[in-house]
C-alpha cells in the first residue's frame, strides 16, 4: 500500500509539469501581444513597456517558464497586474472559500445521491424509483445559472419570514457558514443526480451477482443483503464518481460563486478574465488543477482500499 | 509410412510477458507452451487434452499465428508459418480454419448467416460471385441447416445451430486442416452428439484433418486417431487413443483419466485423487512439471526433465516423458502419500 | 423403508416477462431419503437449477413459485415466512453454486464470510465464529487455514474457493445440502477432490445431499437416487443402478446413448433430434414428443402424468401406461423397450 502511494504520488509530478506549461502557454495562445493586452487598449507604450518588463515578457519563452515554475515551487505566483498584490495572496484570501463550497456540495451531493440511489435500487421499478429518476433527471438537466437564480428568486429575495441568513445582503455572500446553504444546493444539485443514479446502476448490477445470491442463501435477512454485501461492492465505481464530482464542482464554483457573488476563487477568475489580469488566471487554474490531481489521488487510494482485487500493476 | 505430414511443429515455444516495475518492463513470462513438437498427418485427427492453463489452447492459437510465437517452427503443407509475411499467412489461413468453443462471440451478430459465410469466401476467393448463393446453400444443408435460415441472425439460432454455422463458415473456403478449440465443450450432452457426428461425416466427405482441443476425455476418445496429453505447457504423453486410454503411461495421464465419473453406477472405481492445485505457469517447477503433485516423484524428478520416449511396454508412436515408466508398471515403484477414494 | 427428509411434489415456478409467463419448473416431484444422495440431472434449460433455488425459496423477483408441496420434516416449506425461511438457510439447508469465482463476495475475507453465517444462526461471538471458521477451513482440506482465513477470495484458485464455499454451507451442520453444479467450472482432477470431500463430509455429518449436475457420469458415481428432468419437468425418477441399468424414459436413453465415453468405445454415438423447446412455446403434449423417436398421436396431443410403476419408480411416459396406443415393443435409441411394466397406479403429477 505505501508503495502503491508512493508511486501514485511519483506518477502526478509528470501530470503537474504538463499542467504547468498549458498553463504558462496561456498567455501564447491568446492572439496579440500579451502585454498590450494586459494594459489594455489605449495604452500609452511606456505602459506597455512597463508591464513587458515587470513580467519578463521579453525574455525568450523557456527561460520565462523555468523562472516562472522556480517562483511557483517557491510558493510565488507572481503579482496580480492591476492590485499588484502577491497572486499567492489574492487567491489564499479566497481559496478556503471556493473549497468549502465545493466541499459542502460533494457532502450533500454524495449524501442525497447514495440515499436515493439505493432506494431506487432496492424498489426498482416501482413507483419510488421512478420518481426518484424523474427527480435526478431534472436535477441532472438544470442549468447551475438557472437553478440559482430560482433559488435567490424563492428565497433569497423571497418571503420576510424566511430565516436571515438565507437573505440576500448588498456585501454578497461568505461570512456566515449557513450563507453558504443556497449555492451549496445550486452547485450540488446536479452531482447528487449523477451519484444517484450511478448508485442506481451500480446497485442493480451488483444485486444480481452471484454472492448476493450466496449471501441470501446464507439466510442473511434483506438489509445485510443490501447494506453490507452489495453496498460495498456498488460504491467502487461510484468513490470514481464522487472524485470526478469534487472536482468539476471546483470548476462549477465560479458559476455559483458568480450568482451568489460570492468571493471565491471563481469569481477571482472570472474578474481575472475579463481584465486580463493573467498572473491571476495562472494562479488560479493551476491552484484548482493541482487540487484536482490531489483529489484524484485520494480516490484512486480509497478505491484501492475498496477494492481488494486492483493489481498494483 | 505412406502417410503424408500436413502439420508439423518443432520446438515450439510460446511465452507471454509480465509487464511489471515503475517503468512497466517485462518482469517474468507465463511459459505457456514450453517446447513442444508434434506430427499432424492428413486425413487424422489428433487430440490436445489437458487441465486450464496447460496450454493447449495457445498451442492452437500459435499455429494460426493468431499469437506470435516466440520460438519454434511450424511447418503446413510445406510452409513454414513462422516466417510468412502477413499477407501470405492470410492466403493460407485458408487451409486452416478454427472453430471456437463460443461461436456467437466470433461472429458479427449484425451479419445474416448468408452473409457471414459469403464474406468468408470472398476473402479467400474461393467460388466465383454468382455461384456463392448455391453454394452456401448447400453449406447450411451439410451441416444440417435449411435454406430458409440463411438469411436470419446469429441471435435466431441455438447454441448447436450456431456451432454448426462455425462448422459451415470453417468449411466454406474448403479447409485442409481444422482447428476445434473446444468446439463442442458448451453444448448441451444430446446436441454435442450431433455436432460431434457431424465432424467425423464431414471428415469422411472432405477428407479433413482436425486438431481437436478439448477437456473432456470422452469427446476425445471418441473423436481422435491419436492423442496428446498436455500438462503445464509440456506434452507429457502422445499416442493412438488406444494406448493413451487403455494403457497410459504417464503419471499424469493415469490420474487425469482415473478422475473422470464414469457413467455407470455398478462399476466400483477408484480414482486416483491428485492433492493440490496446477503450479502457476510463470514459474514452473524445475525437472518434471508434474513432480509436485505426482505420487511417484523421486529425487531425480525434481532435477532433470524427463524427454518424450517410448519405454520398452509401450507401442510404436506411443511416447511419455516420465522417468519411471518401467518400474511404475513392474511395480518396482510405489506410488506415496497418494489418495485413491471411491466417491 | 428409508426415512423421507426432503419431499418436493408437482412444484411449478415460474418467471413473469414482457413477453409472458415462461414455466421454467412446471411439473416436479422427487423424495430426498435422509442420508442419501439425490442427483437431479438434466440439460440447460431443464429448470433443475431453479428447482433448487425454489426449495429454499430464492427466485428473482419476477419469478414465483406458483403451486405445489415441499415438505421438510412434516412441514411445507412453502408456507414459511420470509423469517423462517432465512432461519432455513443457510442452517438446515445450504446450498453451495456452479461458479465459485463469483460466488463469493470479492470485498470479504474468507473469514469474514465464513463467521457472518455461524454468527447469524449459532448466536456466536465474532471471535467464537473465527475459531469455528477456522477448523471448518481444516475440514474441507484446506492447508494453513488460520493464514487463508485473512486472504480475500481473489487469492484463491477455483478449487480453493469451492472449498471455501463448502466450508460456508457446512458452517451450521446442515441437514441437506444442496449442490448446483458444483464441480462444472472446475478441473476433472479438481473436481474429484471435490467430489470426495462432499462425499467424506456428507459420512461424517449424515447429511443428506442434492447433486444437480449434468453430468452423467457425476450422478452414477455420487448419488443414490435420480431425478431426469427435461424442459422442466421430471420425466423420471428412480434409484441410480435401475436408471442406468434400465432407463425407462426415452430422453433418459437418448441421454446416455449421446454420451461420448472415455471408457469404453462407442462407434457411433445416438444423438437425440432437434432442440430443447423455447419456454414460452411449450408443446401441448409431451414435452419430448417432437424430438422423440416413438411419439404417437397421443403423445403430441396429451401430456402424461409422472406414474409410478410396479417396480415402484416414477417415469412420465405414455408408453408405460394403459392408454399407450403404439406397438407394444418400442425400440429407441437402438435399445428396445417392452412397455411390461403398463397398469401403473398412482398418479403423482400432471
Amino acid at each position: 500500500m505505501t508503495k502503491f502511494v508512493i508511486r501514485r504520488l511519483l506518477q502526478t509530478i509528470p501530470v503537474l509539469l504538463g499542467v504547468s506549461i498549458l498553463v504558462f502557454s496561456l498567455m501564447y495562445l491568446i492572439p496579440g501581444d500579451p502585454a498590450q493586452i494586459m494594459a489594455g487598449e489605449g495604452a500609452s507604450p511606456q505602459t506597455v513597456e512597463q508591464i513587458r518588463e515587470k513580467l519578463g515578457l521579453n525574455e525568450p519563452a523557456p527561460v520565462q517558464y523555468l523562472k516562472y515554475m522556480k517562483n511557483v515551487v517557491q510558493g510565488d505566483l507572481g503579482n496580480s497586474v492591476r492590485s499588484n498584490r502577491p497572486v499567492m495572496d489574492e487567491i489564499k484570501a479566497r481559496f478556503w472559500t471556493t473549497v468549502q463550497l465545493s466541499f459542502y456540495a460533494t457532502i450533500l451531493a454524495v449524501f442525497l445521491g447514495l440515499i436515493a440511489g439505493i432506494i431506487s435500487a432496492v424498489r426498482h421499478y416501482t413507483w419510488s424509483d421512478i420518481s426518484i429518476m424523474i427527480v435526478a433527471l431534472f436535477g441532472l438537466s438544470m442549468p447551475n445559472f438557472w437553478f440559482g437564480l430560482m433559488l435567490i428568486q424563492w428565497f433569497a429575495i423571497g418571503p420576510d419570514w424566511l430565516p436571515d441568513f438565507l437573505k440576500m445582503r448588498a456585501s454578497g455572500w461568505g461570512d456566515d457558514w449557513r450563507q453558504l446553504i443556497l449555492p451549496v444546493i445550486t452547485l450540488g444539485t446536479g452531482g447528487a443526480a449523477i451519484i444517484a443514479r450511478m448508485t442506481r446502476a451500480s446497485m442493480l448490477e451488483v444485486i444480481g451477482q452471484d454472492y448476493i445470491r450466496t449471501a441470501r442463501a446464507k439466510g442473511m435477512g434483506e438489509r445485510v443483503v443490501v447494506y453490507r454485501h452489495a453496498l460495498k461492492n456498488a460504491l467502487i465505481p461510484v468513490i470514481t464518481v464522487v472524485g470526478l464530482e469534487f472536482g468539476g464542482f471546483l470548476g462549477g464554483a465560479v458559476l455559483t460563486e458568480s450568482i451568489f457573488a460570492i468571493n471565491g476563487m471563481g469569481r477571482l477568475t472570472i474578474d481575472a478574465i475579463r481584465t486580463r489580469d493573467f498572473p491571476i488566471v495562472q494562479g488560479t487554474v493551476l491552484i484548482i488543477s493541482f487540487l484536482f490531481v490531489f483529489v484524484n489521488l485520494l480516490v484512486d487510494i480509497s478505491y484501492r482500499l475498496l477494492n481488494k482485487r486492483i493489481d498494483l500493476n | 509410412m505412406a502417410k503424408k505430414e500436413l502439420l508439423k511443429v518443432e520446438g515450439l515455444k510460446q511465452y507471454f510477458p509480465i509487464k511489471g516495475g515503475m517503468m512497466g518492463r517485462t518482469v517474468n513470462h507465463v511459459k505457456a507452451v514450453d517446447d513442444i513438437s508434434f506430427t499432424i498427418y492428413e486425413g487424422e485427427t489428433v487430440s490436445i487434452v489437458g487441465e486450464s492453463g496447460c496450454g493447449k489452447s495457445t498451442t492452437g492459437r500459435a499455429i494460426l499465428r493468431l499469437e506470435e510465437p516466440t520460438e519454434g517452427s511450424i511447418t503446413f503443407d510445406g510452409h513454414e508459418l513462422t516466417t510468412l509475411s502477413k499477407r501470405e499467412m492470410r492466403k493460407l489461413r485458408k487451409d486452416l480454419q478454427i472453430i471456437f468453443q463460443d461461436p456467437y462471440a466470433s461472429i458479427n451478430p449484425r451479419q445474416t448467416v448468408a452473409n457471414l459465410l459469403n464474406e468468408a469466401m470472398t476473402i479467400q476467393k474461393v467460388v466465383p460471385a454468382k455461384d456463392r448463393r448455391k453454394r452456401i446453400i448447400e453449406l447450411l444443408e451439410t451441416v444440417g441447416l435449411n435454406e430458409y435460415q440463411a438469411d436470419r441472425y446469429p441471435h435466431e439460432f441455438s447454441g448447436g445451430q450456431r456451432q454448426r454455422i462455425g462448422i459451415a463458415r470453417a468449411l466454406s473456403v474448403k479447409p485442409k486442416l481444422i482447428i476445434c478449440d473446444e468446439a463442442v465443450s458448451a453444448l448441451d450432452v444430446s446436441i454435442q452428439a450431433q455436432v460431434l457426428n457431424l465432424l467425423k461425416e464431414l471428415q469422411e466427405d472432405f477428407n479433413l484433418t482436425y486438431l481437436f482441443i478439448s477437456h473432456d476425455l470422452g469427446v476425445v476418445r471418441h473423436i481422435s486417431d491419436r492423442v496428446i496429453v498436455m500438462y503445464l505447457g509440456k506434452i507429457v504423453e502422445i499416442g493412438d487413443k488406444y494406448s493413451i486410454f487403455e494403457n497410459p503411461k504417464h503419471p499424469y495421464s493415469k490420474a487425469l483419466l482415473s478422475a473422470i465419473p464414469i457413467p455407470d453406477p455398478t462399476r466400483v472405481k477408484k480414482h486416483i485423487v491428485l492433492t493440490g492445485d496446477v503450479p502457476s505457469p510463470i514459474d514452473p517447477p524445475a525437472g518434471c512439471r508434474f513432480h509436485t503433485r505426482c505420487p511417484f516423484a523421486q529425487d531425480i524428478c525434481k532435477v532433470e526433465e524427463p524427454k518424450l520416449f517410448t519405454h520398452d511396454s509401450m507401442i510404436d508412436g506411443h511416447q511419455a516423458a516420465c522417468h519411471f515408466v518401467e518400474e511404475i508398471e513392474n511395480g518396482d515403484l510405489q506410488a506415496k502419500g497418494f489418495e485413491e477414494a471411491v466417491f | 423403508m428409508e426415512t423421507v427428509l426432503l419431499e418436493v411434489r408437482d412444484l411449478r415456478t415460474s418467471f413473469f416477462t414482457d413477453d409472458g409467463e415462461v414455466k421454467a419448473v412446471d411439473g416436479v416431484s422427487f423424495a430426498l431419503p435422509l442420508g442419501k444422495t439425490l442427483g437431479i440431472v438434466g440439460e440447460s434449460g431443464s429448470g433443475k437449477s431453479i428447482t433448487a433455488l425454489s426449495i429454499l425459496k430464492l427466485i428473482a423477483d419476477n419469478g414465483k413459485i406458483i403451486g405445489g408441496e415441499i415438505h421438510y420434516k412434516g412441514n411445507d416449506l412453502l408456507t414459511y415466512s420470509d423469517k423462517q425461511m432465512r432461519d432455513i438457510r443457510g442452517n438446515a439447508i445450504s446450498m453451495i453454486f456452479q461458479e465459485p469465482m463469483t460466488s463469493l463476495n470479492p470485498v470479504f475475507t474468507v473469514g469474514q464470510q465464513i463467521s457472518e453465517s455461524i454468527m447469524k444462526h449459532q448466536n456466536l461471538s465474532k471471535k467464537a465464529a473465527l475459531v469455528k471458521s477456522v477448523e471448518l477451513l481444516k475440514l474441507v482440506g484446506i492447508p494453513s487455514p488460520d493464514k487463508r482465513i485473512k486472504q480475500y477470495p481473489y487469492e484463491l484458485s477455483g478449487g480453493m474457493r469451492q472449498r471455501v464455499m463448502i466450508a460456508m454451507a457446512l458452517a451450521c451442520n446442515p441437514e441437506i445440502l444442496i449442490a448446483d453444479e458444483p464441480t462444472t467450472a472446475l478441473d476433472v482432477t479438481i473436481q474429484a477432490q471435490i467430489l470426495r470431500l462432499i462425499r467424506e463430509l456428507q459420512m461424517r455429518l449424515g447429511m443428506s445431499v442434492i447433486m444437480i449436475t449434468h453430468d452423467l457420469g457425476v450422478v452414477a458415481e455420487t448419488c443414490d437416487y435420480v431425478a431426469v428432468m427435461y424442459a422442466g419437468q421430471v420425466v423420471e425418477y428412480s434409484d441410480v443402478v435401475t436408471l442406468f441399468q434400465k432407463p425407462k424414459h426415452p430422453y433418459t436413453i437418448g441421454l446416455m446413448n449421446s454420451l461420448p465415453r472415455h471408457d469404453v468405445e462407442v462407434e457411433k454415438l445416438e444423438s437425440i433430434k432437434g432442440n430443447v423447446p423455447n419456454p414460452k412455446e411449450m408443446p401441448t403434449g409431451c414435452r419430448f414428443a417432437p424430438r422423440c423417436p416413438a411419439a404417437t398421436d397421443l403423445c403430441r396431443r396429451e401430456m402424461p402424468a409422472l406414474m409410478k410403476d410396479v417396480e415402484g419408480n416414477d417415469v412420465r411416459c405414455w408408453i408405460y401406461s394403459e392408454k399407450w396406443e403404439g406397438e407394444s415393443e418400442v425400440i429407441v435409441y437402438g435399445e428396445k423397450r417392452i412397455a411390461e411394466s403398463r397398469g401403473t397406479e398412482t398418479i403423482l403429477s400432471d
